[in-house]
């Protein structure tokens, strides 16, 4: 048994951590926030080159995955980084096409996202039916209980468009209204906590990829993978507002000293800290179970899931609470955390979900 | 990264499930904390010894196997699971034992551990005093030099199993006048039918005398009884505090048995209402287990936090790391007894193992340092939050 990261997982980690500290990611989740994705896109380019998104893509489609001690290494730091766009959807749709082999989208789609230049959304049952930055991902994988389509991107390069015209659907270019433009307000200010994440319902139609028991398969396992990406994102998410909330507490004065100084500010920080690092263990668990046998990984993402997912938001919580007004606005940075930190809890299996799962399926080992 | 087993472990594993399956008790022994219960427990810590069981941790000659950290928490995991005895010489075993093979003398652990692990000595702590609880080093008794060794005098208080047990290790103020409360401090050990050595029994919640006061009036102690350096006992009680806190004493396989018998319990009497904190409890116990798995009792974590950036702050947090499990493992106790008494409905005040588990639980968080000291510990030394006043 080695139940810890080995050298090249902790450098892997460290160098992300060191190319994302350089990229300004708060800048680009901004810009991406007011529909400029130059930034966004351009950064997740460079994780690409960095191997990111080759981890979720098979070696005959020019990845090296799927690797999940890796992916949850690299999540973590997605996270802790506020980077923005269709991440752990990427790396879902990535596993789906994976899985449904053969089909020629995986040829055509798993080479480009593999590199970075492809980003994918994915609308499945367990993101009911939602997709997430449709309008910019380069095609958008729609997962029904037995049937699996693609659409064709608004803004992705991707190869020709379908006859039927429906290339644009998807996105707001194509007369498609995202789900926050439908509930009010425009683009930075949609219903999402988060200003970031754009959701929206892709239509029916697209190019049909397959369908009966071996799509059913494939979906329910990219959902698995997605609840499994979104927990270790939420675990560096929850992480990032600890330090900043820490930073915040040593500096910031009232009744003349630091108010990390009170047992209350302490205590509220201390219980997330031990939140994080009891949910840490369960993201890597559900790294191992994925690796071994991912039909039999349920339990161990689901736990995994609630629990990085509630450490997160408690994190959020306790963020909000130390930094007092100021943690509230829209302008200061923290609210890149906050929000996401809230949408992540909820995003791939609800906790209620998840503890269902739990309660339903054994853990393997 | 894996969670295999070792066929050597697997085999480790097999071996310790079939001896408990052969042996432990069918009917559940009498209270730990009562005369009778204490003597059976005792009988039973010698019928681990004899087989091999009693301290599987422990370097073979002192009565152990050599076992790994991993092995330890696979037989803590089967002793659990089968249902088997609370550990009456686990304050000796888990808290003093360590720290005799981190600042003992090769005498001392030739002297005190096999006794210790065949359960011919039992252990109790003397830490606690009526002024100086969550303010340990405010403690006031004292250890006076003379010939050959120290005299001891004060009182401790809230001792657990000192009612029946045969010798206690404390610390004392030896160095009066030290700038610093907790320099000047004594580690000593000290049987507890010594002349000048009275216990009175304390009833816990549950009127079962778990816990108990001692006084000393000037018990001679020899100097091959003092741990450690004189004057420097407060480093050798924070490494036995470390051993208290973290893994050892309630280790990850206790919880997760309570884990799994709540889950059948749950699908028995099943209030659909109660699910939450059922799948909470398996999912918090999967959380302590796997924990327990990552290298150095987890600090950290598996991932060791993934990356620099997103570092879990308990990596190289040593000691105070400790905090983070001991405020982890005592509310994760209570959550899952409150849930199972709650499932139990009005029977549960008939019926014995979960009420009396929930009793023993309420005092999870406040042994061992309570949750706010630890908290204090988690917020100063891991997270870099500055001291303040405490209260």
């Amino acid at each position: 048994m080695r139940f810890s990261l080995d050298t090249e997982q902790r450098e892997f980690g460290r160098t992300l951590a060191r190319l994302l500290a350089a990229s300004d990611a708060p800048a680009a989740a901004r810009a991406w926030a007011r529909g400029e994705y130059g930034p966004g896109r351009a950064l997740c380019q460079r994780l690409g080159d960095a191997g990111v998104f080759a981890l979720a893509v098979p070696e005959k489609h020019g990845g090296c995955g799927p690797l999940p001690v890796e992916i949850a290494v690299a999540f973590e730091e997605l996270g802790h980084h506020a980077v923005p766009g269709p991440l752990v959807e990427t790396v879902a749709a990535a596993i789906l096409l994976g899985r449904l082999g053969g089909v020629g989208a995986a040829e055509e789609w798993l080479p480009r996202v593999s590199t970075g230049h492809a980003l994918l959304s994915l609308a499945a049952p367990a993101s009911d039916g939602y997709a997430l930055d449709a309008e910019t991902a380069d095609a958008v994988v729609v997962a029904g209980e037995t049937e699996v389509r693609l659409w064709r991107g608004a803004c992705g390069a991707a190869g020709p468009e379908p006859a039927d015209g429906n290339a644009r659907a998807c996105g707001v270019a194509g007369g498609q209204e995202p789900l926050d433009a439908v509930i009010g307000g425009g683009p930075g200010a949609g219903s999402s906590l988060d200003p970031v994440r754009r959701l929206s319902r892709p239509p029916r139609g697209g190019e049909p990829l397959a369908h009966g028991p071996a799509a059913r398969a494939a979906v329910e396992e990219a959902t698995l993978w997605a609840a499994f990406a979104t927990a270790a994102q939420a675990l560096g998410v929850g992480q990032a507002l600890l330090d900043r909330s820490v930073e915040y507490a040593r500096q910031r004065r009232q009744f003349g000293v630091a108010i990390g100084s009170f047992q209350a500010v302490k205590h509220r920080l201390a219980d997330v800290l031990i939140g994080l690092e009891f949910a840490r263990p369960l993201v890597y668990g559900a790294a191992v179970a994925l690796a071994a046998a991912p039909e039999r990984a349920a339990a161990d993402v689901a736990a995994a899931k609630v629990a990085a997912g509630e450490a997160g938001y408690a994190a959020a919580r306790a963020a909000l609470q130390v930094h007092g007004a100021i943690g509230y606005t829209a302008e200061y940075d923290l609210s890149l955390w906050i929000g996401r930190a809230r949408a992540l809890r909820c995003a791939w299996g609800t906790p209620g979900e998840c503890r269902r799962r739990v309660l339903t399926e054994p853990f393997h080992k | 990264m894996d969670l295999e087993l070792s066929a050597a472990e697997r085999g480790f594993r097999d071996e310790a499930r079939a001896w408990l399956a052969g042996n432990v008790p069918r009917v559940p022994l009498a209270p730990l904390d009562s005369e009778r219960g204490f003597a059976r427990h005792r009988a039973w810590e010698r019928k681990l010894y004899e087989a091999g069981w009693a301290v599987v941790s422990w370097p073979v000659e002192y009565g152990g196997r050599g076992c790994s950290m991993v092995e330890w928490l696979l037989f803590e995991e089967e002793y659990h699971a089968a249902g088997a005895p609370a550990r009456v010489g686990q304050n000796g075993t888990q808290l003093l034992a360590p720290t005799l093979f981190a600042h003992g003398t090769e005498e001392q652990r030739a002297r005190v551990l096999p006794a210790m692990a065949r359960g011919e000595t039992v252990w109790a702590q003397a830490w606690s005093e009526p002024e100086a609880g969550s303010d340990l080093a405010a403690l006031r008794s004292v250890a006076v030099r003379t010939a050959g060794g120290w005299l001891l005098s004060g009182q401790k208080t809230w001792s657990s199993r000192a009612a029946f047990a045969d010798h206690a290790f404390g610390l004392f103020r030896s160095h009066p006048g030290e700038a610093r409360p907790h320099r000047g401090l004594t580690y000593l050990m000290f049987p507890l039918d010594a002349a000048g050595v009275t216990v009175r029994p304390i009833a816990r919640l549950d009127g079962l005398p778990a816990f108990a006061e001692i006084f000393l009036d000037e018990v001679f102690v020899p100097d091959a009884d003092v741990v450690g350096e004189p004057g420097r006992g407060w480093q050798v009680a924070m490494d036995t505090a470390a051993s208290e806190r973290g893994l050892l004493l309630r280790s990850p396989g206790r919880f997760t048995a309570a884990a799994r018998r709540l889950w059948a319990l749950w699908r028995e009497s099943g209030d659909p209402a109660l699910g939450e904190r059922v799948a909470d409890a398996l999912i918090r116990a999967r959380a302590y287990r796997l924990y327990g798995y990552a290298p150095a009792g987890g600090g950290g974590a598996a991932a060791g936090g993934g990356a620099a950036g997103a570092g879990g702050a308990a990596v190289g947090g040593g000691a105070a790391a400790a905090s983070l499990t001991k405020v982890f493992w005592s509310e994760l106790d209570l959550a899952l007894h409150e849930t199972a008494l709650e499932l139990l409905g009005p029977s549960q005040e008939d019926c014995g193992d979960w009420a009396a588990g929930h009793t023993f639980a309420l005092a999870g968080p406040l042994y061992a340092g309570t949750n706010e000291i630890q908290r204090d510990i988690i917020a100063e030394r891991l997270l870099g939050l500055p001291k303040g006043r405490r209260g």
